[in-house]
C-alpha cells in the first residue's frame, strides 16, 4: 500500500470515489442533462439536471397530496350475491389485525403508508428550502441521510401490483368497482418513480454543501 | 471510455489512504469516524459484512421454509373452508386461465427469492473464493439482486388487499394464513442481508488476484 499522503480538503473535494467499488475519480463539472458513469463498474455517478430542485420538491409535494387523497377516497368495492363490501387502503392494510397477526398489519401501514409519507416529507424538508430560497433548513443533510436510507423500504408501487393481482384473483366471484383512492395510489408510484429518477444524490450533496458552507 | 477490464491503472480511495462516505460520495482520510458532510459513519470497508450477510441470508432461509409449507390465504365459501399456499395460488390461478397472473406471483413470490439466495451465496462465496466471473458481473448481478428483491412483497399486499376486501356473509370469505408472516419475513431478511454486503469487496478480490 503507498505511504499515506495528507490530502487538504480542497484536494478531497477535488476528488470523488465511487460508492460501488471505491474507485477515486477526479470531480469534474458534467454538463446539464448528461451523466458521469464509474470507469470500474460503471455506477452512475452524477447526472445533474436542470432545475432538478424544484422539479422535485414539486413532485414530492404532489405524492403527499396523492397519498392523503388515497387514504380519505374508497379505494375498492366489491359486490357478490346481494352482499357488498368496501374496503380504504387502511382496511387493506389492517387485514392483519387480530392476534398474531398484529405486527404485520403495523409493518403493511409502514410499508405502504407511513415510510413513503416519512420519505417525501424528509426530501420536502431537505430541498424545499434550497429550492425557494437558497440556504438549506437546519439538518437538511440528516433529512436527505433518512430519505435515502428509507429508499428500499417504501414500497407504495409495489403495493399498486399487488391489488392488480388481487383484483384478477376476485374477478371471477364478485363484481367489483374501482374507486378514486386506487387511481390516486397508481399515480403516487408513478410520480415517485420520477421523482426518484430525476434525484441524483451526489449532487443533492454537493449543493448542500456548497450552500451550508456560504 | 474505459474498458471494464483494465482496472489496473485505477486508485481506490483505500489505497490511497482515504475513505469515501457511501452515502454521499464525499472523502476523508481513513481514521475519520464520521461523515464531515452528512454525518454517515465512515468505514473504508466494512469487514463484518460477509458475517452480516450469511447470518440474515440464513435467518430468511429459515423463514422461507413455513412460508411455502403453510397456507397463506384460508378461503371460506359457503362453510367450506380451502387452503392455499403459495404454490396453491399459482396452480388456482392456472386453472382459471390467468397465465399472465400466474406468472407474476410464481416469479414474485418463488423465482425471485430463490434466485436472490443463490446470487447472495454464490458472492458472499466468491469474496473469500474468487472465481472467473469479472468483477463487473458480479456487481451487475448485486445491483439486479438489491433492485428486484423488494418486488417480492406483492404476494403479502396480495394478501392483505384480499382477506380485507372478500368478507362477503356467508358467501365467501378470506382470510390470512400464517405463512403471510412467515414470507413477510423471509423478505425483509434478505433485503438486509442485500444491504449489509459491501460490494467494494467484490473489487478489492479482483485486485488480489490480479497482483
Amino acid at each position: 500500500m503507498p505511504v499515506a499522503k495528507a490530502y487538504t480538503r480542497a484536494e478531497l473535494d477535488g476528488l470523488v470515489a465511487c460508492p460501488a467499488c471505491d474507485a477515486l475519480h477526479r470531480r469534474v463539472d458534467v454538463p446539464v442533462g448528461s451523466r458521469s458513469r464509474c470507469l470500474r463498474c460503471h455506477t452512475v455517478l452524477t447526472a445533474p439536471r436542470n432545475s432538478a430542485m424544484t422539479q422535485i420538491v414539486m413532485l414530492a409535494a404532489t405524492g403527499v397530496v396523492l397519498m392523503v387523497a388515497a387514504m380519505v377516497f374508497p379505494f375498492l368495492s366489491i359486490d357478490a350475491r346481494g352482499f357488498s363490501q368496501n374496503s380504504s387502503v387502511l382496511d387493506a392494510v389492517m387485514a392483519f389485525s387480530d392476534g398474531i397477526m398484529l405486527p404485520l398489519s403495523i409493518a403493511t401501514v409502514a410499508l405502504i403508508v407511513f415510510l413513503p409519507l416519512l420519505r417525501l416529507g424528509a426530501v420536502i424538508y431537505a430541498l424545499a428550502p434550497m429550492a425557494i430560497g437558497y440556504a438549506p433548513a437546519k439538518g437538511a443533510a440528516r433529512a436527505f441521510r433518512l430519505a435515502q436510507a428509507l429508499k428500499p423500504w417504501a414500497m407504495a408501487e409495489i403495493f399498486i401490483i399487488g391489488v392488480a393481482v388481487a383484483l384478477v384473483k376476485i374477478a371471477g366471484l364478485a363484481t367489483l368497482t374501482i374507486g378514486p383512492a386506487f387511481w390516486a395510489f397508481a399515480a403516487l408510484a408513478l410520480v415517485m418513480a420520477l421523482k426518484d429518477t430525476l434525484m441524483c444524490r451526489l449532487t443533492v450533496w454537493k449543493t448542500l454543501e456548497q450552500r451550508r458552507l456560504s | 471510455m474505459e474498458d471494464p477490464g483494465t482496472t489496473a491503472t485505477i486508485l481506490t480511495a483505500r489505497e490511497a489512504g482515504l475513505v469515501a462516505c457511501t452515502g454521499c460520495g464525499r472523502l476523508d482520510h481513513i481514521g475519520e469516524p464520521t461523515c464531515s458532510l452528512c454525518g454517515a459513519s465512515l468505514d473504508s470497508r466494512d469487514e463484518q459484512s460477509l458475517q452480516k450477510v450469511w447470518a440474515w441470508m440464513i435467518a430468511g432461509l429459515i423463514a422461507y421454509i413455513p412460508a411455502n409449507l403453510y397456507p397463506m390465504l384460508e378461503t371460506e365459501t359457503l362453510g367450506r373452508v380451502s387452503d392455499s399456499t403459495i404454490i396453491g395460488g399459482v396452480i388456482e390461478l392456472i386453472h382459471h386461465g390467468s397465465w399472465g397472473v400466474a406468472a407474476i406471483v410464481f416469479v414474485a413470490s418463488v423465482v425471485i427469492p430463490i434466485g436472490k439466495f443463490l446470487a447472495i451465496m454464490f458472492l458472499a462465496y466468491s469474496i473469500k473464493h474468487p472465481d472467473r466471473t469479472s468483477s463487473l458481473t458480479r456487481q451487475h448481478l448485486y445491483e439486479a439482486v438489491e433492485f428486484i428483491g423488494r418486488w417480492s412483497m406483492i404476494d403479502v399486499f396480495v394478501v392483505a388487499i384480499l382477506s380485507s376486501l372478500v368478507h362477503l356473509g356467508s358467501v365467501v370469505n378470506v382470510n390470512p394464513g400464517i405463512a403471510a408472516v412467515s414470507f413477510a419475513l423471509s423478505v425483509a431478511f434478505t433485503m438486509l442481508s442485500a444491504q449489509s454486503f459491501d460490494s467494494r469487496q467484490i473489487w478489492d478480490a479482483d485486485r488480489r488476484v490480479a497482483a
